[in-house]
């Protein structure tokens, strides 16, 4: 049996899946929510962005379902010991990726090692030569003359994967879509491709077409080769920008979901009750502000290697290290992160507590809490939700930054950052090694990019500013 | 006015012990003084009497934060905590592990940091102008949509793929020029000219971006309607207008990372080899020594608070408007 293994951030990510869904329950059934929400939808940039980031958030919840293989048993009564090495299901899920592994660097798609060793041929004699893979294009008896056909087989076979998921895909919804409206399939399908409907649903079928036949390309590339090459150890680079999708998404969710409470409380506190709390949590955002963060940052990653290097028997495996470090990074970027928002609902809130209805409220005898969850809370909620999608990207990125100056997350952790990291010095190689700030840097910018323009659809949605009519 | 500004510099000084006792609680969490003097000694061979002589020498023989042997205030005066922030507010930041002067250590490397920085942010702030007026010249039309998307997928750049490209398309494929390094003499330039063009670029995406919504709140107020009425054209609407009084939040945006430009900017320094405040910080992180750290954060919290006076003052001065009371 396999043995179940869950770490802090993966009951993190989970909890915020939850309080994400029950979000959206609560939302359908109020319509003052689902008014803006249906803006969003009705955006051809909000519903594919949407789109875009629920693949990533796919992968990464895939990814939070780790699990331990148990150890081939010795003898038959005794108890079963467990792998130290954390599996997820993504790594099920994407096995010959993490387990071909060559022996250093290869180039996208290669047959052979991109670095050139000394062999001694069968008639004795030495000559340098690219020496051929141990997984990729390793089903080819002539590289140089199979090669490219192979590549190109594989291309079509992938291509036409996922043009056939996409087409079932695209028939399950418009047969959900017709049995809504209680029409044929053919007059939905009429109707969208004429553009009559208020969901850019055209718009949506043909980039979620494109993004599956991306990925159904890519696996079927990745059954013989390697897609983006290797790194300097032989790992497919693949897999890294795979595997690091889930810590820019955790640092990304995890650190606002611990500030969230803080910065919402002494915010609201701050305006409500005005005088000496008010001094004091703006003395404490002040002050924490005024710290440099990287420098704050820097401190706490330190004491917590300490720590961790003091007690190495807290942690039974390296994962559950890593995750410590993570778990530790996404709150000290809370910390350094909550005081923007704080300071915001501060001057919101000093704005509304002199409203008519809140002063009703208060002569009416309501208590101060009530007062707060009833009244002052749901009116802040749009600048909330508008400061936690517009700091996503932000923190991405900082993830990258940090890990460069070598405060990020652990070394050992697939990151995009350490990818960056470990790659910049081979930007010097000539011929260069590009391919692992290639796969960073395209895996960043389309979650980055998809984040930016679903945060400006979404603030242009709650806004009640910018809010038309 | 002179009232406001005092009693702003007071209100400063609870700010500073609160961040002073912030970074020396992080710190000594995990940098004992004997861990400390263990390092400086070297980690073999110390023998306990060696310790003790150098914490004597270094003043960290007292304890850290109360002294309970002592009585009145001599338990808050007698100890390193103490003894070591007093010397802080008076800008003596004394030395660092490795036996150097950090203040005038810090005066030195000042000069490159705001070599870069300073540049950065005034043809920074003029770029964005020039782009988003331009942008709120074409607005609402394909040039402003286009525009627009530009500067999302600019923002959504790292900036260390910033640097790197630029490094890889400036420096190694046209050799135009160095791709690292720094020089006093004359041909400073050389050295300067990439990180500058880096820094900027790097920023333009959201720079710009602010900059145009600020323009479009602006334009569509009832002022500059009545300025079109009366027949002005749109070009002398835009920048005798519109810029005008977009310039407020502009202007006091601008004020608050205006002191911050002497701590220099980390990432670029460093890919850069520029010797100046933000490399002498990471590599200070990167050597556990704890007195430059402490000061680079007394610094840096210094240089916010004076960015926050700077900013309410500029208010007063650039909106009638507004008085501080």
């Amino acid at each position: 049996m396999i043995k179940p293994v869950l770490l802090w951030t993966d009951a993190l990510i989970f909890l915020l899946i939850i309080i994400v869904v029950s979000f959206v329950f609560y939302a359908m059934r109020h319509e003052h929510l689902r008014a803006p929400w249906r803006q969003v939808i009705r955006s051809k940039i909000g519903f594919v962005s949407l789109l875009v980031l629920m693949s990533y958030v796919v992968v990464a919840v895939l990814d939070s379902m780790h699990y331990r293989l148990p150890l081939e048993q010795t003898n038959s009564n005794s108890e079963t010991h467990y792998s130290v090495e954390v599996l997820s299901v993504l790594d099920a899920i994407i096995m010959p990726l993490k387990e071909n592994e060559e022996k250093t660097y290869s180039s996208p798609l290669a047959t052979n090692l991109f670095s050139q060793e000394t062999v001694e041929l069968s008639n004795g004699e030495k000559s340098r030569i690219h020496p051929r893979l141990i997984y990729g294009g390793a089903s080819l008896n002539d590289p140089e003359s199979e090669h490219v056909n192979d590549v190109l087989m594989a291309i079509i076979r992938g291509v036409a994967a996922g043009m056939l998921i996409a087409a079932t895909l695209i028939l399950l919804v418009l047969n959900i879509l017709a049995r809504k409206r209680s029409d044929s399939i053919l007059n939905v399908f009429g109707a969208i491709c004429r553009r009559k409907e208020k969901i850019p649903w055209h718009v949506v079928f043909f980039a979620g077409s494109v993004m599956l036949i991306v990925v159904a390309v890519a696996a079927s590339l990745s059954q013989g080769y390697h897609v983006l090459g290797t790194d300097k150890v032989g790992q497919d680079v693949l897999y890294q920008a795979t595997k690091s999708i889930r810590t820019a998404l955790a640092i990304g969710t995890l650190t606002t979901l611990i500030m969230l409470p803080f910065a919402v409380m002494l915010g609201i506190m701050a305006g409500y009750f005005r005088g000496l709390v008010d001094d004091v949590i703006q003395y404490l955002y002040t002050t924490l502000n005024s710290i440099p963060g990287v420098l704050l940052i820097a401190a706490v990653i330190l004491i917590l290697q300490v720590y961790i290097d003091a007690n190495p028997d807290l942690f039974t495996t390296d994962a559950e290290r890593a995750d410590m470090r993570l778990l530790f990074l996404c709150l000290i970027l809370g910390i350094t992160s909550w005081t923007g928002l704080c300071r915001l609902l501060r001057g919101e809130t000093l704005k509304l507590r002199e409203v008519e209805y809140v002063q009703a409220a208060a002569a009416f005898g309501v208590g101060k809490l009530k007062i707060i969850m009833r009244h002052l809370l749901p009116n802040v909620m749009h600048i909330i939700l508008i400061s936690v999608v517009l700091d996503f990207s932000g923190l991405v990125l900082a993830e990258a930054v940090l890990s460069y100056v070598g405060v990020g997350v652990d070394p050992s952790m697939h990151s995009w950052g350490n990818m960056i990291n470990s790659a910049r010095l081979e930007m010097a190689r000539e011929p260069m090694v590009w391919w692992s700030l290639m796969a960073a840097f395209v895996f960043m910018f389309v979650l980055v990019l998809a984040a930016n323009l679903f945060s400006d659809v979404v603030r242009d949605a709650f806004d009640p500013r910018l809010r038309k009519g | 006015m002179l009232a406001y500004i005092i009693r702003r510099i007071l209100y400063a000084i609870p700010i500073l012990i609160g961040v002073n006792l912030i970074t020396f609680v992080l710190f000594f969490v995990v940098n004992t003084p004997d861990d400390m003097a263990r390092m400086q000694l070297g980690m073999k061979h110390v023998t306990p009497e060696a310790i003790i002589k150098w914490k004597q020498a270094n003043g960290y023989d007292k304890p850290l934060l109360y002294d309970a042997a002592t009585n009145g205030t001599g338990a808050l005066t007698q100890t390193i905590f103490f003894d070591k922030s007093v010397r802080l507010f008076a800008f003596q930041f004394g030395q660092s592990n490795s036996g150097r002067n950090i203040g005038h250590d810090i005066s030195q490397r000042m000069w490159a940091s705001l070599a870069i920085a300073l540049p950065v942010f005034i043809i920074g702030i003029l770029v964005n102008i020039i782009v988003a007026m331009l942008l709120a010249f074409f607005r609402a039309s394909y040039i402003d949509l286009s525009g627009v998307v530009l500067l999302v997928v600019l923002m959504s750049i790292s900036s260390l793929f910033y640097i790197i490209g630029g490094q890889y398309v400036i420096g190694k494929l046209f050799h135009l020029v160095p791709i690292s390094g720094f020089s006093t003499g004359p041909d400073a330039w050389k050295f300067l000219v990439l990180p500058i063009i880096i820094g900027i670029v790097s920023g333009v995406g959201s720079g710009s971006r602010w900059y145009r919504a600020i323009f479009l709140e602006e334009i569509s107020k009832d002022y500059v309607r009545t300025a079109r009425a009366k027949g002005l054209s749109e070009l002398s609407v835009l920048f005798k207008h519109v810029l005008k009084n977009a310039m407020i939040p502009v202007l006091t945006g601008a004020v608050v990372v205006l002191p911050l430009l002497f701590m220099g900017s980390l990432i670029l320094e460093s890919f850069f080899g520029i010797p100046g405040l933000g490399s002498y910080t990471i590599d200070a992180i990167n050597a556990q020594d704890f007195a430059i750290v402490r000061a680079m954060v007394f610094l840096g919290s210094v240089l916010y608070i004076v960015g926050l006076l700077l900013t309410d003052i500029s208010y007063t001065l650039v909106d009638p408007r507004v008085r501080l009371s």
